[in-house]
């Protein structure tokens, strides 16, 4: 294990659930999220768990993003108060 | 993106290329559930990606004409069957009991090679055709429902565009 690598992916993993958190914009906040469910893929394979990481990244960023556009696309992209 | 058209040719064509080499590292990490990391969950779900991308590639007039319920449900019921079935086998001498190996049917090669085994990789392709039926059905069955809502309501998301289709 590599811990600068760790801290770095495990920093830019706060930061993009910070940006899907906050956005307004709801497909900026899916693409943020796909991405933050593959950089923790990437940290699962890192801490030697590969069996968890293949999950993460197929369920995470394939199909859990993709039901996340179909809803956007039925519904609406801007957040509203 | 539209209603009834696709995305765009770019993603058409990327689409095209991928989904058969989705679809063969998703048999890949299933056949080899019983070597390496995955199975038969984690190949269901990367082959139901493709076949998602395909719905997202094409738009919902391509999916409405291909994908049928009827057959993706007898797929989910003959994964879930082959499962259970595979499991009493071996009900002789205990529930799960690795008959095939044991007895020396069929993949009972040394441990560590493809071809070992018995059961468990005829398990890992009945889990996952049943993950793939069952997520397949989940993505068309949400996107072609609010479809389907769309026209009979006639305004959809948008006053001016929506449910003027057919």
């Amino acid at each position: 294990m590599i811990w600068p690598l760790d801290i770095i992916l495990l920093c830019f993993l706060v930061l993009l659930s910070l940006i899907t958190a906050f956005s307004r914009d709801l497909l900026a906040a899916t693409v943020a999220f796909s991405i933050y469910s593959l950089v923790l893929a990437i940290v699962f394979a890192q801490l030697n768990a590969p069996d968890v990481a293949l999950t993460e990244a197929a369920v995470g960023a394939g199909i859990t993003g993709l039901l996340f556009v179909v809803a956007i696309t039925r519904t609406t992209r801007w957040e509203e108060d | 993106m539209n209603k009834d058209e696709s995305i765009s040719v770019i993603v058409r064509t990327v689409a095209n290329l991928l989904f058969c080499f989705i679809i063969v590292y998703g048999l890949y990490i299933i056949m080899h559930g019983h070597l390496s990391p995955g199975g038969g969950f984690q190949g269901g779900v990367i082959i139901a990606a493709s076949a998602a991308l395909l719905f997202v590639a094409y738009g919902y007039k391509f999916a409405d004409e291909k994908y049928s319920e009827k057959g993706f449900t007898f797929l989910k019921s003959a994964g879930a069957l082959a499962f259970t079935g595979l499991a009493f086998a071996g009900i002789g001498i205990a529930f799960f009991y690795n008959i095939f190996w044991h007895e020396q049917i069929v993949l009972y090669g040394p441990p560590g090679t493809l071809f070992s085994a018995g059961i468990i990789p005829f398990m890992n392709f009945a889990v996952g055709t049943k993950v793939l039926a069952g997520i397949v059905i989940g993505v068309f069955t949400l996107g072609l429902f609010q479809m389907a809502k769309g026209e009979t309501d006639g305004d959809g998301r948008e006053e001016g565009g929506g449910g003027a289709e057919e």
